[in-house]
């Protein structure tokens, strides 16, 4: 390589280019509406800070983000934990006694919902809740009776979240199933012989082992679960009464349907406010804990 | 791998009491089995009701199983939403952004993990923002921008946002691939006096050719799901793709229940029969992309 580390900046030409175009330009001139006042039509109006003061008094806004810390836990905080549970299954108990087969048919079962697009599988599951479906169904055949499960403000969150278990489940059982094939089985050979029984290995030399991957699952699905958009839109739009709103799906309901541009660019951008502090903030706990 | 696996299983002959045979497996493997089924219900449930005719399902409820074998729900489907159209413009439209999306991350990963350009670090940390970025932040311009180009309404501007959307990822997963690459190989190609062009194709892409396959089936499999970008910016028939024509029909009250489920159905067959054909490819990705 004698010619020096100059010529290769030819090759960052086109990504720059779509870069700018695409991602930096849209961005900036979002963050420009956020300060006007525009329903998409004539010239934007500059307000300065109103919209973000008015987000502030805004209670759907604190809904929508109460609702998302409701996605963190449908998407990050039980999937992981059923996730870990099952992999460690499935790796420990199912593949050894029963073969890397069954197991892995089974891993890949879990994993169905997640290869779905994610607003098919919110058309079928709101179907399944609709008055008429499957499971008042169910409902009325074991003597439960007839519910409006999204109909109603106080289940359709849960409703929303337990879709969006179904669909998370898949993402930490494949992840932690291929952790658990990297750790050095003398380890836990080493364990046995001191006489530590399975929950004591699991909890002594699995849980710090896998820690990586499950860094890397908790930030990607809180970061999916920030921006969720697909299942709300199929299942709710939001309704009833912002009882399943999000960020997402307000910011969408004020640029398309409301025709409050400036106002929906306001919220867009403090969401990716928060997307980018949280995604600081498990880096930084990241890096810590790994040195 | 082999030997491995030999010796682990010669430790558990020697020591019965290592893998207790005991009932207590049975009862574990009957749990992870029912935990299974439950997630397989739903589509069994649509499944049952895809093949139903509007009379059987109105008679007998959601649970009933079919009384006639019906090909009437997915008939109507097809035709009422141009399937056809559908499939093909999703296959355009996500296999454009895999390949399109795939070159622009090889470009930029060459320049960044081998060329190690100046203030690489941020640059990589930008695009690591790209993907982080949430696609509100970046709809209404793009709209705005996509109907004074006359792009609005096109797969064209569709193809063209992914492809830069998830370039991004690709650039932040394939710089630190190449930033590893054996340089050995790079010294030995300038030996023989190639070029960066010709040693960019003849000597880095056959060596990560693994990782470039991950990335284009998943750039194809991402878009393919993909949902609020194509519903801002494709809005008739013949642009839309398979889960906006699903999405689509989902107001129309008009729908009834078998063909919403036939619907549901066809919809997502392409992705099921996508992941069956690559599960290991995508296992392998999905793990690629943790451990990076």
């Amino acid at each position: 390589m004698t010619r020096g580390k100059a010529g290769y900046w030819w090759y960052l030409l086109p990504g720059a280019v779509a870069f700018t175009a695409v991602v930096a330009v849209p961005f900036g001139t979002n963050l420009y509406l956020s300060l006007t006042k525009w329903s998409g039509i004539g010239d934007p109006r500059w307000i300065g800070f109103d919209n973000y003061t008015r987000l502030l008094h805004d209670d759907v806004f604190w809904t929508s983000f109460r609702n998302t810390a409701a996605m963190v836990i449908a998407m990050v905080v039980v999937p992981t934990l059923i996730g870990l549970v099952l992999s460690a299954t499935l790796f420990d108990v199912i593949g050894r006694r029963f073969g890397p087969k069954t197991a892995s048919f089974l891993r890949a079962t879990f994993y169905l919902p997640q290869v779905l697009p994610v607003v098919v599988a919110g058309i079928l599951w709101g179907w399944l809740l609709r008055p008429d479906g499957a499971v008042n169904a169910v409902g009325k055949a074991i003597g439960l009776g007839e519910h409006d499960w999204l109909g109603d403000p106080k289940t359709a969150l849960p409703m929303v979240m337990l879709v969006m278990i179904w669909v998370q489940i898949g993402y930490p059982v494949v992840i932690f199933m291929a952790a658990l094939q990297r750790v050095d089985p003398d380890l836990y050979e080493a364990a046995e012989i001191d006489g530590a029984g399975w929950f004591r290995r699991f909890q002594a030399i699995t849980l710090p082992q896998i820690r990586p991957e499950t860094f890397v699952i908790t930030l990607t699905c809180t970061i999916a679960a920030l921006k969720v958009f697909g299942p709300i839109w199929a299942l709710t739009r939001g309704g009833p009464n912002h009882a399943t709103t999000v960020p997402s799906y307000f910011a969408y309901n004020a640029f398309f349907n409301k025709l409050q541009v400036g106002y929906g660019a306001a919220v867009a951008t403090a969401l990716t406010l928060v997307i980018v502090a949280v995604s600081i903030g498990f880096l930084k706990l990241q890096g810590r804990t790994e040195s | 791998m082999t030997t491995l696996t030999l010796t682990r299983s010669r430790v558990a002959r020697k020591d019965p009491d290592r893998y207790k045979q005991g009932a207590a497996r049975w009862v574990v493997l009957a749990l992870v089995v029912l935990t299974a089924l439950l997630v397989l219900v739903p589509f069994a449930v649509m499944l049952m009701n895809a093949f139903k005719s509007p009379a059987d399902y109105s008679g007998n409820g959601p649970l009933a199983w079919p009384k006639s074998f019906q090909l009437d729900g997915l008939k109507t489907y097809w035709q009422q939403v141009h399937f056809g159209g559908k499939l093909v413009n999703s296959i355009v439209i996500s296999g454009s952004v895999a390949v399109l999306g795939v070159v622009l991350s090889l470009l930029n990963a060459y320049a960044l993990g081998i060329g190690r350009v100046r203030g690489r670090m941020w640059i990589v940390a930008l695009f690591l923002l790209a993907n982080m970025i949430p696609q509100e932040a970046l709809v209404y311009p793009l709209y705005s921008m996509a109907k004074s180009l006359g792009l609005y309404n096109s797969r064209l501007s569709v193809i063209i946002i992914f492809t830069v959307i998830q370039s991004a990822f690709g650039t932040y997963l394939l710089a630190s691939v190449l930033g590893t690459f054996p340089k050995a190989l790079l010294e030995a190609a300038a030996l023989d006096g190639a070029g960066r062009w010709t040693t960019l194709w003849r000597v880095v892409v056959p060596t990560v050719r693994p990782t470039l396959s991950v990335l284009l089936i998943f750039f194809f499999i991402w878009t393919w799901n993909e949902f609020f970008i194509p519903l801002v910016m494709l809005i008739d028939n013949s642009t839309q793709t398979v889960p906006l024509a699903l999405a689509s029909l989902q107001g129309d009250r008009l729908m009834d229940a078998t063909t919403t489920n036939a619907g549901a159905l066809i919809s997502l067959l392409p992705t099921v029969v996508f992941f069956l054909i690559f599960q290991r490819t995508l296992t392998r990705g999905v793990t690629v992309g943790a451990v990076k």
